[in-house]
């Protein structure tokens, strides 16, 4: 099986000043799979999905995108090309309700001259969508959808943010720690989120520390070392001892026992 | 999906554990501005019992008429509140707009009598002056990032600095056009006396609750003081928004002027110098977090009603203006209390 990457990076560079953060950085993500990256702090993993969904803009390399290949200025940029993002800080606004988070930044207006003269939102409309795409992500205990949002638990607002990367991402979703700042029980319940994604065939590029976590739903590990990839390994393949090793230059991998095509 | 209802029955857990305190705060804390009704409401029967005259038409529609000034102001600056900003200098901005028409209007008298100019761009050119005042603000605070507070602050001694310089301390009241008295009108309802300063009050809040319960940029402005980098990370442009509420709020407080001008009939450099405080007080006591992203446009109007209500209340009762004041303050510390509890219960 041959596929194309949907997102691909190809030598991506970018230095803070005199710091290097990205040294000629590769990234390959293939339709329908889970791509977790994983490395020590300063590997450059922050910052190569900055580059990839617009938040940065990269000195040197491509970026290229379903075969075409894009530049992003702006966090607008990416998200307008298909890329999602749910952010580490949890990029909800905690006193409006589920619904508003959801649409927050693209809500829709209502239909006719209350919509395109006075400019009144279509709140019942925007309601119901919401519903949906909560459902359709199994979070199924969200019973209120105009609840506020710090009425809930952190992995339901992490939920309602993935739910939102969901139901607007049209290419691929990527995931920055998303569980870092959530319980065990919670962390399941994103993991599921995850799960659930790649069943709808969503590819999700995943950050994490997490190593059970990143052992458990990612189909390929990227490992990134001092601003490159050092390697794509599988949960299959190798252990999680082996991809600690490969984070901190104990261990290389040779290209081709490495996983650069989709194991899916 | 039945096999995930075991991992999510979190939800559930805290649904049911709600006490009596829990609830009233659940209710507070999505209507707001309740409280603020209750203590009107409240103050309005205690004072009833101390003077028959209190809770008679003609009490009430001086109350409002009042308070009208007030809580024109008060309306602008909710707006900058929500996006958890202030305004020191609504008041400064709003003597300096109303200084600007009545200059304008009247020439300068005596030096060689130059013609006033027609009220139809002197009143333009005033709204534009509260705009341009916000829009100063605005700038200060999105493109050079200082806080709201410092700059407010400094910006209500430039516009005190120009109003002075304007008017060269004198108080421009000969032959005040009648256009300029319009929201000084009143018809009476019986015993009930109505100003069309009032009805335009009521007007604006009207129209400002529409936008921001309705509209995208009214739900942008509560995100916006909810959490700024959220919204920002939402694809809302944050400064675009901080900008327009900075701007709106100076053509309302330019507005307020035109509403004290038709109180007062006359634009003196001195009437606007309480407003600042009053304005924030009025919104404080009408339910809007000074923190951002909570509150109601029309508990603002409440709050402003509830100061009204306090100061006429007690004056009828015969109690001192130095407990008046204290009363006030008091008020104020209650209505931040009741704001931090709703917070802190909800985290």
């Amino acid at each position: 099986m041959s596929k194309a990457p949907i997102l691909q990076a190809v030598g991506v560079t970018k230095n803070y000043g005199r710091v290097v953060a990205l040294d000629g950085a590769d990234l390959e993500l293939f339709p329908g799979e889970v791509l977790a990256v994983v490395g020590d702090n300063g590997a450059g993993k922050s910052t190569l999905i900055k580059c990839l969904s617009g938040a940065e803009i990269p000195d040197e390399g491509q970026i290229i995108l379903d075969g075409a290949q894009v530049s992003f200025k702006r966090p607008q940029d990416g998200r307008h090309a298909g890329i999602e993002t749910v952010y580490q800080t949890l990029a909800v606004a905690p006193a409006l309700d589920i619904a508003s988070n959801l649409y927050l930044g693209r809500e829709i207006r209502k239909k006719g001259p209350l919509g395109s003269v006075l400019r009144m939102l279509d709140g019942s409309g925007m309601r119901k969508g919401a519903k949906e795409h909560i459902s359709a992500l199994g979070i199924g205990t969200i019973q209120n959808i105009s609840q506020a949002v710090e009425t809930l638990s952190g992995g339901q607002r992490q939920a309602v943010a993935v739910a939102r990367a969901a139901a607007f991402g049209q290419k691929l979703i990527i995931l920055d720690e998303p569980t870092a700042a959530l319980g065990v029980r919670e962390s399941r319940q994103v993991l599921k989120l995850i799960e659930s994604l790649r069943d709808r065939g969503m590819p999700v590029i995943l950050i994490s520390h997490n190593m059970p976590q990143v052992f458990e739903v990612a189909d390929r590990i990227q490992v990134q070392r001092l601003g490159k990839r050092a390697a794509v390994v599988t949960p299959k393949t190798h252990s999680m001892n082996d991809v600690v090793a490969i984070m901190t230059g104990a261990m290389t991998v040779d290209m081709k026992d490495q996983a650069l095509k989709p194991v899916r | 999906m039945s096999q995930d209802t075991a991992t999510y029955d979190a939800a559930a857990e805290f649904q049911d554990r709600a006490s009596l305190s829990q609830k009233i705060q659940a209710t507070l804390h999505k209507y707001p501005w309740l409280s603020s009704a209750f203590v009107l409401l409240f103050a309005s029967i205690t004072f009833s019992f101390f003077n028959e005259n209190f809770l008679t038409p003609s009490n009430f529609s001086l109350i409002l008429q009042q308070v009208a000034i007030v809580g024109a102001v008060a309306a602008g600056q909710t707006l900058i509140i929500l996006t958890a900003g202030i305004d020191l200098s609504c008041g400064a901005i709003a003597v300096f707009a109303s200084m600007t028409m009545a200059k304008l209007v009247q020439g300068t008298p005596g030096e060689g009598h130059p013609a006033g100019w027609s009220i139809w761009l002197a009143f333009p050119i005033g709204l534009a002056v509260g705009m341009l005042g916000g829009a100063i603000n605005g700038f200060l605070v999105t493109k050079i990032k200082l806080p709201p507070f410092i700059v407010t602050l400094g910006t209500y001694n430039v516009f005190l600095a120009l109003t002075l310089t304007l008017t060269k301390g004198t108080v421009p009241s000969i032959e005040m056009d009648p256009f300029l008295l319009t929201l000084g009108h009143y018809v009476n309802i019986g015993p009930f006396r109505i100003t069309t300063g009032v009805v335009f009050v009521i007007a604006m809040y009207s129209f400002l609750a529409f936008v921001l319960r309705y509209t995208g940029w009214g739900r942008h402005v509560y995100a916006v003081g909810d959490d700024i980098d959220a919204a920002r990370l939402a694809g809302i442009s944050v400064n675009r928004v901080l900008m327009g509420v900075y701007m709106v709020a100076g053509l309302i407080f330019a507005l307020s002027a035109w509403i004290v001008i038709g109180r007062v009939t006359v634009a003196s450099p001195n009437t606007g110098s309480d407003l600042n405080l009053d304005s924030i007080t009025a919104v404080v006591i009408g339910g809007t977090s000074l923190f951002g992203g909570r509150g109601t446009i029309f508990g603002s109007l409440i709050g402003a009603i509830i100061v009204g209500v306090f100061r006429n209340g007690l004056t009828l009762a015969g109690v001192d203006l130095y407990y008046q004041l204290l009363a006030i303050g008091l008020l104020i510390i209650f209505a931040v209390s009741v704001d931090q509890w709703i917070r802190k219960a909800r985290k």
